[in-house]
């Protein structure tokens, strides 16, 4: 089962927690990844800076229109909603979900509805429950989820209200969530490769 | 590889199990938008995709619908709904000074080159229920230049429009846009500029005399003036790129040598066939000098 992209969810706790998983990951990782991280609507760009210091893989905070690449970590900007389309990804400032813009379920949703059975579905430590009923509806759509491991995690709310609306995902701890990944990446689908940085 | 695949918990969001079939759902909702175009002439057949469907299975949801085509035979049918999904379908999430730091760059780097011209004249497109007209007016006051200003201020939407000319927000939000009014460079206090009135917080009426408030429509209509400013500000970021590329060609048409274009902070011009014709002026800011 080939698979087009990661869509990764965190809020309290996911910087660090980010840092391990992306620094597990190689730079020719071959899923896009794309990364909602709760933050106040005008934190700058440090977010990027230090995502970008802990792995190999290109590092961006999205602008509109972005296109989805393969060795890249495209990071939702502060006080915008993250839309995934085809091969692309758009912003909206549409109001916020569950106190959330962006919103985790509003990114997962949508990269559910355009790529299917073909996303992944990482949700990370966190205090409150965005992300879990993106991950159902990921799911719900022929995806896969994992979610890690509550008790590896800095803050189990997140995690725990995920395992509770999808059962069926699989609970890893952090330091094995890259290794899945990676797993799940072999006979990942082509996409195409970053010529420039 | 087997993937499982378990019924997710019900929500009340839940879209039809039509959507299942991504192809079909494509198909219905690109017959609606023609139907829209062709009945009412509101055209959003070139909007980003992911966000339009997001907001028609909104609409669908909350009008206890359970299908594109059940929605489609609504709005065709029932001028009222069309004005509801107008509505939905143009996002007015606006605030005062949003984003301070472009309007402390737009002091800095803008306004010098603003005072060498006798008079000002500048296109807000997309103006929405008009926050930001109003924080372009005080600024524009407090650098003395608002006597020789007029701001076009335009949107597709009638409804908004009216909200933006009778300049009453809501009060709960008035600290929020303090903050920002402070972080945005103000030079004076903010609640001098409203009072608190029918509920809400009144706005000086004397920021509007030097404004226009027009429907102008960005997918059909054509340039009317030639500006020194034109803001367009998380507008575009609804239009796919082939719209944008549209849009942008209007931009460029309607702005004078030399005249300054200015984008949401996460918007850009890349790949757009004018991106050569600009230069951006004090970089993250959006604010580009049109020089060719």
């Amino acid at each position: 089962m080939p698979y087009s992209i990661v869509a990764m969810g965190t809020s309290w706790g996911g910087l660090s927690a980010m840092m391990k998983l992306l620094g597990g990951l190689p730079a020719d990782f071959p899923i896009p990844i794309v990364v909602v991280q709760h933050r106040s609507k005008d934190s700058d760009r440090l977010l990027v800076q230090l995502l970008q210091d802990a792995t190999p893989l290109h590092v961006c905070e999205v602008e509109d229109k972005d296109l989805l690449l393969a060795g890249s970590v495209h990071v939702a900007p502060a006080n915008y909603h993250l839309l995934v389309e085809q091969g692309y990804l758009s912003l909206t400032t549409e109001e916020p979900v569950r106190y959330s813009r962006p919103s985790i379920d509003v990114m997962f949703s949508s990269a559910a509805d355009t790529y299917r059975s073909e996303t992944i579905g990482v949700v990370l430590t966190g205090a409150n429950e965005d992300g879990s009923s993106g991950l159902a509806y990921i799911v719900k759509r022929g995806g896969r989820a994992l979610i890690q491991d509550p008790k590896t995690a800095e803050i189990p709310i997140m995690p725990d209200a995920a395992v509770k609306a999808v059962p069926t995902a699989e609970v890893l701890p952090l330091d094995q969530l890259a290794p899945r990944l990676l797993e799940l990446s072999r006979g990942a689908a082509k996409a195409d490769r970053r010529t420039a940085v | 590889m087997a993937v499982p695949i378990t019924e997710a918990p019900a929500t009340g969001a839940e879209p039809d199990p039509l959507a299942l079939k991504p192809d079909l759902e494509r198909i219905e909702i690109e017959l609606l938008l023609e139907g829209i175009f062709r009945h009412y002439g509101f055209d959003f057949r070139a909007y980003a995709y992911a966000s339009i469907r997001r907001r028609l299975w909104k609409r669908i949801d909350e009008e206890g619908l359970t299908s594109m085509s059940a929605l489609q035979q609504r709005v065709l049918h029932e001028p009222a709904m069309m004005e509801k999904l107008l509505l939905d379908l143009s996002i007015n999430v606006t605030a005062m000074f949003r984003d301070p730091s472009f309007y402390v760059t737009f002091r800095e780097h803008v306004v010098p080159l603003l005072r060498t011209y006798p008079f000002i004249r500048i296109w807000h497109a997309g103006c929405s229920t008009g926050e930001e007209v109003y924080s372009m007016a005080m600024l524009l006051r407090e650098e003395g230049l608002y006597d020789r200003s007029r701001i076009y201020a335009t949107d597709i939407n009638e409804v908004v429009l009216q909200r933006a000319k009778a300049g009453i927000f809501p009060l709960d939000r008035m600290q929020e846009y303090t903050d920002n009014y402070m972080r945005a460079g103000g030079k004076r206090s903010f609640s001098e500029y409203y009072t608190a009135k029918y509920g809400g917080a009144l706005f000086d009426h004397s920021l509007t005399k030097n404004v226009v408030f027009s429907q102008h429509n960005l997918v059909t209509d054509r340039s009317f003036s030639e500006f020194n400013v034109v803001l367009c500000r998380n507008v575009l970021i609804y239009f796919d790129k082939t719209l944008q590329s549209k849009v942008h060609s209007l931009f460029y048409d309607s702005l004078a040598m030399f005249g300054v274009l200015v984008l949401g902070s996460k918007e850009t011009l890349r790949f757009m066939s004018h991106e050569e014709c600009y230069q951006q002026i004090a970089p993250p800011e959006k604010i580009f000098r049109k020089v060719r």
